[in-house]
């Protein structure tokens, strides 16, 4: 069931300041790697350890790590804490609760790759948060945890941390770096990739917050002991955040592996009384959802994948039988259209479409044709852009169309006898937006 | 296209069959709605779809710091901020948002004293500015409560508490209330983010005391606010 690595004590009063933390064993990893360890031999035990990115791709950590190339350049380490995957929401009790651990595993990163200068760029509404690491940053300044040639090892780290303004893209790696130069926050071409050239056109590694608190615990038990944990192919314990239709929403730790109903019944306590689960998204709202039926599937990555979904960023959100589907659907729909950088036109054009589809659906104009079409819209549009804000929405929409289609069909049904004249067509005249037409572009 | 003629035939059908036809009678149609379309002063639908930009004026230039008289202590926040990154236009986001505290909103003049103080143009600081949902490029109320109205926040009633807050704070100038994208705090649905103090669950019965807080300058919802939440995972006691 639930197993604790990082979430372990995390309620333990005053675990935020430094005292704390190091009386509970805190930067003694730190301090380890330092005077003992090379780079290359964090690399191995991240490479042992078999951990994978827990921000959403699921990429191998330490295989990152080794892609940094090592020219005598300068190399950035760039922690991503914007969190904006919908539904998601461990990184913030993390950092809320345990800041110095996110810290520690970054020093020990930027040491695995050779930077110098690292920055954390976290949301800017995780105010609380955000001020917490920057005191969390002058408490590990004071102790000689960052700053030059730490602990006498000649080994030099700046650290930044970088307060974003509100845009669900800058989750997205380049767009991030974007954001990080002082751009709007478009994503870029790739190749090149991060780590040849990132920020500033450096060697950039770029992490997750989850991802680099796990490393000084790798070191801590051994990188083929943490291996043991979870499945073969997905390696550890994952923070899972559950919400939606469940009684305990909230973040649980648990072993890779571990039967999805096990969460979702177990310790998120199952939908209300009297209520089933309808659907539920694996991995975030960009995931495509899944059916009660896949509820016994383990909890990893390359299940649900098998499975025609992702883990992405570990959320699950449960929608009971009591919500119809294309509620959902719009909502979703309306949020990808609001975050849309503009820059590649399937996705900017590709999301507009999908909400003034789905608002016909929703208004009874449009017919089963619609829905084909609509299913068209999204396939063309995964795989055609510079990132993939755009599949993020195809992918949950595509399958809810496919898994839902009798119900998309009855709502068709239901809202044309419900309202014979179509009422104003949502998509205008010239299907241009309503939403642009009173100038309010909310989500 | 189709779905339409067919409704617009149906809409007509009652007044001529007048229950003739049986199968058309039966359905016992309301009174046709009014569309309308909302139009802008010049015309158009959308805003600003026909404003001709001055073709006469040159772009605005790096402010001259001789004519743009910048607080000492808003340049001296926006300095430091340069100082921290190695290219100082990475400091675009916090400068504006320090011009934002200062002003209220970004409005022309922070922007003027922002580009003034980074030696950039305007241009390319609006261009930032316009990018992101948390820098206003309109004037907005001081009391900013964003209110989550995403996937999850909605599944626990979310749109109901934002049209009730929406309803309570009508007609004050003082609030922003607005919806916005997921705020990361799923686990207490529905959620609001009061002056960047998170608060939930909100129950519709919490909004006036809420809206009175906010009102009187107290922190909101003292007992519901994030900080106060304990882990729900079983191993997270200490």
């Amino acid at each position: 069931m639930s197993q604790a690595i990082l979430f372990k004590g995390i309620d333990e009063p005053g675990l935020n300041t430094i005292d704390v933390y190091v009386k509970r064993g805190g930067y003694e990893q730190l301090r380890r790697v330092l005077t003992t360890m090379t780079p290359e031999a964090v690399t191995e035990e991240l490479l042992a350890s078999g951990l994978r990115g827990r921000g959403g791709a699921g990429f191998p950590t330490g295989k990152k790590v080794s892609f940094i190339p090592a020219a005598n350049v300068d190399k950035y380490l760039v922690c991503n804490a914007d969190e904006s995957e919908p539904g998601t929401f461990k990184d913030r009790e993390l950092m809320q609760k345990s800041p110095h651990m996110l810290i520690e595993g970054l020093v020990i990163g930027a040491y695995a790759a050779g930077a110098t200068r690292s920055f954390i760029y976290i949301r800017g509404e995780y105010v609380e948060q955000a001020d917490i690491i920057d005191a969390a940053m002058l408490e590990a300044q004071e102790a000689g945890f960052i700053g030059e040639n730490l602990l006498g090892s000649g080994f030099s780290l700046s650290l930044v941390l970088h307060r974003g303004a509100g845009a669900y893209i800058c989750g997205e790696e380049t767009g991030l770096l974007d954001s990080l130069e002082g751009k709007r926050g478009n994503p870029r071409l790739k190749p090149p990739f991060p780590a040849n050239q990132g920020l500033y056109q450096g060697p950039t590694l770029i992490n997750n917050v989850e991802t680099l608190a796990t490393i000084p615990h790798i070191l801590a038990m051994g990188g083929a002991e943490y291996a043991k944990i979870g499945t073969e192919t997905s390696a550890g314990t994952k923070l899972v955040s559950v919400s939606g239709n469940v009684r305990r929403p909230g973040n649980y730790e648990v072993e890779l592996g571990t039967p999805s109903r096990e969460i979702i019944y177990g310790l998120a306590g199952g939908p209300p009384e009297g209520r089933e689960v309808k659907m539920w998204f694996p991995g975030g709202s960009s995931s495509p959802v899944l059916e009660p039926k896949d509820l016994d599937l383990p909890y990893d990555f390359n299940t649900l994948q098998k499975a025609g979904s992702m883990l992405g960023s570990g959320a699950i959100i449960v929608v009971d039988d009591s919500v119809a589907v294309v509620s959902v659907a719009l909502k979703l729909a309306k949020f990808y259209r609001h975050e849309s950088c503009g820059k590649c036109t399937p996705c900017r054009e590709g999301t507009r479409w999908t909400v003034s589809m789905l608002e016909r659906v929703d208004a009874g104009l449009a017919t089963p044709m619609d829905l084909d079409i609509m299913a068209s819209v999204q396939e063309q549009i995964i795989g055609n852009c510079l990132c993939v804000l755009g599949d993020a929405m195809a992918m949950p929409i595509g399958s809810m169309v496919k898994k839902f289609r009798a119900e998309f069909e009855a709502h068709i049904e239901a809202a044309r006898d419900r309202n014979p004249y179509g009422g104003d067509d949502p998509g205008g005249r010239d299907g241009l937006d309503p939403v642009l037409v009173q100038g309010a572009a909310d989500a | 296209m189709i779905g339409r003629k067919k409704k617009q035939a149906a809409a007509e059908a009652p007044s001529e069959t007048n229950g003739n036809v049986g199968t058309v009678a039966t359905r016992d149609l309301p009174p046709a709605p009014q569309r309308t379309v909302t139009r802008f002063g010049h015309g158009s639908r959308v805003p600003g779809w026909d404003d001709a930009v001055d073709l006469t004026k040159d772009p605005a230039e790096v402010p001259d710091p001789a004519t743009t008289p910048v607080d000492a202590g808003l340049r001296a926040e926006i300095e430091a901020h340069m100082a921290k990154y190695p290219d100082f236009r990475s400091a675009a986001i916090p400068a504006l948002a320090a011009a934002q505290r200062f002003h209220g909103w970004c409005s022309p003049e922070a922007i003027e004293q922002a580009a003034c103080v980074m030696r950039l143009t305007p241009g390319y600081l609006i261009s930032v500015a316009s990018f992101y949902d948390m820098l206003e490029t309109q004037p907005v109320g001081r009391h900013r409560v964003y209110v989550c109205t995403n996937i999850s926040c909605s599944l626990c009633g979310a749109d109901e508490l934002m049209a009730r807050l929406l309803e309570e704070t009508a007609g004050d100038p003082d609030f922003n209330v607005r919806s916005f994208e997921c705020l990361g705090a799923c686990d207490i649905a529905p959620m609001a983010s009061v002056n960047d103090i998170y608060v939930g669950p909100i129950s519709l019965d919490d909004v006036p005391a809420l809206v009175e807080q906010i009102r009187a300058g107290v922190p909101p919802l003292p007992n519901k606010q994030l900080h106060l939440r304990k882990s729900t995972d079983p191993n997270a006691a200490s």
